[in-house]
């Protein structure tokens, strides 16, 4: 059987939904942010997908800046974490209670 | 042959994704780091399938390059102990595989629905003359929105990780 499209999809809605998984069952902030980028490059893979299918490149020069644009937020989200762990000790969103009640 | 390699690749980014997330020997977050990486290598590998080659030099060198050496940095630095010691609830667990499951079957549903409107024999291919003429003429504003983007992310960071945040 000949790979279509829909094979392509299928791999990234399985990839999202771990991604998904990951950022509702871990409870480590720093494994979180993985996931997230987890679900960034299943975004990414079905764009490139649909790019190659209907014979059209923007969807690859939009990957070009989702992967940017993820590059700058990791940088920009680590230093948001590194600065919480020195404030509160932990990186565990069980001890991020803060709002609560 | 290429469709073995497409069975190959799309196998182990969905093994290693799930070793991120759930690795059964190890809670550790290097481990998942590392695990990350592995992902991203295989979608390089389905990148060059789809002959995005540009794209997929890019994926190798910005995320398991870069992106992957702040995360460890970041897990260095912290030095996160703890985590090994904490349980896993088993309600969230539950609770995250029916939502999860859920939007995965409508997704998988839609995606097997969708009228198939797609070229026979693909022939673009993403390499760098062919993206760069792209992104100098038709998107050359948001590519220098882009660095401006970048300019600010640097900005800020310097700012986060300043000793006292006031």
């Amino acid at each position: 059987m000949h790979i279509t499209l829909q094979h392509y999809l299928t791999v990234s809605a399985l990839l999202f939904a771990v991604g998904l998984l990951g950022v509702i069952v871990r409870r480590n902030l720093l494994v979180i942010y993985m996931c997230i980028e987890l679900m960034l490059n299943a975004a990414n893979l079905a764009l490139v997908a649909f790019s190659r299918f209907t014979n059209n490149l923007d969807g690859q020069v939009f990957v070009f800046f989702i992967i940017t644009v993820a590059a700058a937020e990791v940088a920009v989200g680590l230093a948001l974490i590194v600065a919480l762990y020195r404030k509160r000790q932990t990186a565990h969103v069980e001890d991020l209670t803060l709002m609560k009640n | 042959m290429q469709d073995a390699l497409f069975y190959i690749f799309a196998a182990s980014t969905l093994i290693c994704a799930s070793m991120v997330i759930g690795n059964p020997f190890s809670r550790n977050p290097v481990t998942s780091a590392m695990f990350l990486v592995l992902t991203i290598a295989s979608l390089a590998g389905l990148f060059v399938l789809l002959h995005a080659f540009f794209l997929a030099a890019v994926q190798v060198l910005v995320y398991a390059g870069a992106v992957m050496v702040l995360f460890l940095f970041v897990i260095m630095l912290l030095d996160l102990k703890a985590e090994e010691r904490r349980k896993v609830k088993k309600f969230g667990v539950a609770a995250g595989l029916v939502c999860v499951s859920a939007i995965l079957g409508i997704l998988l549903a839609s995606i097997a629905r969708a009228p198939v409107d797609v070229q026979e024999n693909p022939s673009l291919e993403g390499g760098t003359v062919l993206l760069g003429s792209l992104l100098f003429r038709q998107y050359l504003l948001p590519f220098e929105i882009v660095s401006l983007l970048l300019l600010v992310a640097v900005v800020g960071v310097v700012l986060l990780s300043k000793k006292e945040l006031k």
